[in-house]
């Protein structure tokens, strides 16, 4: 059995702007571990990472991390963000435009380390551009720049939220195995948010899906997402254009397709309905698709 | 001889003996109807003497108010923008008062609190000697007070426009409050920081109200340039008033003129 890191039961409220949803998370996280929160926009999972870091008070519950305990509802324990040693990459990356990138790493420890700061330099490929400030850098190196000063403190946990996704599909695949390597380099516990599910598959080793508020699975990604999106059929979901007796005249991924079918199947359908197409993947024609045909495919996140 | 001649006006302010005036007052040199080149010599540099005396009170005035605001302005200003305390929608509301309340309003209270006849006035002459009516510290509380929402509104405006997760990144790194405040937060809002400062320097030069009420107009002592103003036109005085006048109107000009450069080279920075 590994060794448990962080165990956390909380509750919060999120007011949305529609209803307010309870959000009620009881988990248990390895040490060295990389986990992944998975679940659409506004389900609270950067509500959570940022309970963990202390920036969000939780309603009720406890957080205990190692021996420590940074959150108890019952005992009134609720520690500054300060002390609970971790390391946060933000969205917006929130780098601080009055500093240099090495000023950045140096502010970001404790005591001053050069050593250490000259290594995340290394690893993160920001040694040229260490006197360059934020307003400088490309978006990539503006998120390495992020990962790095979050580790110049050298924490216990890493909190990833969405770190990734302002990023164009080729900077990304190249973040996401810097990412890995800093997580092996760096031995920190990894928690990440993401909602692109090549990223959960690439990057962690559990994955918590969160739905409603509450997690609704939880596992390895294979196991996660196997029951859901690996099966041998092809599922396609389209808009009906027009309906000819047997056949629809269908919109998929912005192609207009004729699917011919009976009278009988299509009697409760009508135009403009929503509909979800399923064929069997067996013998299907394969071919592979040429550069060009590749870049006209644009990448759509979930 | 002398080319001062005792003032013929008296500024009229409730509560003041024209005897606590000192005997050194008034602009009087263009009184002088004599002609001969001596006199007239004497009369322009008493002239320039008396310009220059008042514009030194205005500028003394406004630097020790623009200091002692920005030291005071940034806790405020930070305390009203991140606090979830519940009443300090009431603080924000004193804080901005004299954005509204007519300056009359301010000096005759101010006036009251000084006088020696009340118990705070009285407090201050018995336990220590400070008389604060009719005297330059005495402009400078009433001015500090009215220039508040100049200074407090710019800085929380500053910091509401940061990113609130600046703070929060900072937070995580382990950084205090204090830290963050003065590493992260102030040096990037040096914009609103620069529009508090220069909104209250060049309020604090246009300030007329309360320091007519507080200061008694006491030539070398709490008359101020925009006083002088309106002294000169009581007097008749007009060319002298428009000296004033054309001084202030381009300093004031000139303020805004740069704020505004300053913010506009801003915003076209800030865009990454």
């Amino acid at each position: 059995m590994e060794e448990i890191l962080i165990e956390l039961h909380v509750r919060k409220t999120i007011h949305t702007t529609n209803v307010d949803e309870i959000l009620d998370i009881n988990i248990k996280i390895p040490k060295y571990g990389f986990v992944t929160f998975f679940g659409k926009s506004g389900v609270g999972k950067t509500t959570l990472l940022k309970i963990i870091a202390g920036l969000t008070k939780p309603d009720s519950g406890y957080i205990k991390v190692g021996n420590e305990i940074w959150f108890d509802s019952t005992k009134k324990i609720n520690i500054k963000p300060q002390q609970r040693n971790i390391g946060f990459v933000f969205q917006d990356y929130a780098l601080f435009p009055n500093m240099t990138v090495k000023e950045h790493l140096l502010y970001a420890q404790p005591q001053k380390e050069t050593k250490y700061v000259s290594e995340l330099l290394d690893v993160f490929h920001l040694k040229g551009l260490c006197q360059r400030k934020p307003d400088k850098l490309s978006g990539g190196q503006q998120q390495r720049l992020a990962v790095a000063r979050a580790l110049a403190r050298k924490p216990q946990i890493l909190l990833l939220d969405e770190p990734l996704s302002a990023l164009d599909s080729e900077t990304r695949q190249l973040l996401q195995y810097e990412i890995i390597q800093a997580h092996k380099n760096f031995h920190a516990t990894t928690l990440l948010v993401s909602h692109d599910v090549n990223e959960v598959f690439k990057l962690s080793d559990f994955v918590y899906v969160i739905e409603n508020g509450k997690i609704q699975k939880q596992g390895n990604p294979d196991d996660v997402f196997n029951s859901t999106r690996l099966t041998t059929n092809i599922q396609l979901e389209g808009q009906i254009l027009n309906i000819e007796k047997n056949v629809l005249i269908v919109s998929i991924n912005n192609t207009v397709t004729e699917i011919i079918t009976t009278e009988e199947e299509i009697s409760n359908l009508k135009v403009n309905d929503k509909i979800l197409i399923t064929v069997k993947a067996t013998n299907p024609v394969i071919r592979k698709l040429t550069d060009i045909e590749i870049s006209k495919v644009t990448y759509f996140p979930m | 001889m002398t080319p001062r001649v005792p003032s013929t006006r008296e500024t009229r302010i409730p509560g003041q003996v024209p005897g606590n005036l000192p005997s050194t007052s008034s602009p009087a040199p263009l009184l002088l109807k004599e002609k001969g080149p001596g006199v007239e010599v004497i009369k322009l540099k008493t002239m320039d003497a008396f310009f220059f005396q008042t514009f030194w009170i205005s500028i003394k005035l406004a630097s020790l108010t623009t200091i002692v605001l920005f030291c005071v302005g940034i806790p405020i200003a930070y305390f009203l923008t991140y606090s979830s305390f519940r009443l300090k929608i009431i603080l924000q509301a004193l804080v901005s008062m004299p954005l509204v309340l007519p300056p009359s309003v301010l000096g005759f209270y101010l006036l009251i609190a000084f006088s020696p006849n009340y118990w705070f006035g009285n407090f201050l002459d018995q336990y220590f000697d400070i008389r604060l009516a009719f005297s330059f510290t005495g402009i400078l509380i009433g001015s500090i007070i009215f220039n508040l929402p100049f200074m407090v509104n710019s800085i929380q405006n500053g910091f509401s426009n940061l990113p609130v997760s600046l703070k929060d990144a900072s937070y995580t790194l382990g950084k205090s409050r204090l830290t963050t405040v003065f590493r992260v937060l102030l040096p990037n809002m040096k914009p609103a920081l620069l529009t508090g400062v220069c909104l209250t320097f060049a309020h604090t030069i246009g300030e007329f109200g309360v320091i007519l009420m507080i200061g008694g107009n006491i030539p070398g002592k709490t008359r101020v340039a925009a006083l002088a103003v309106y002294d000169e036109v009581q007097a008749l005085n007009f060319d002298t008033a428009n000296k004033y006048a054309v001084f202030l109107f381009l300093f004031s000009f000139v303020v805004l003129l740069f704020i505004y450069s300053v913010n506009r080279e801003y915003l076209k920075w800030k865009k990454f």
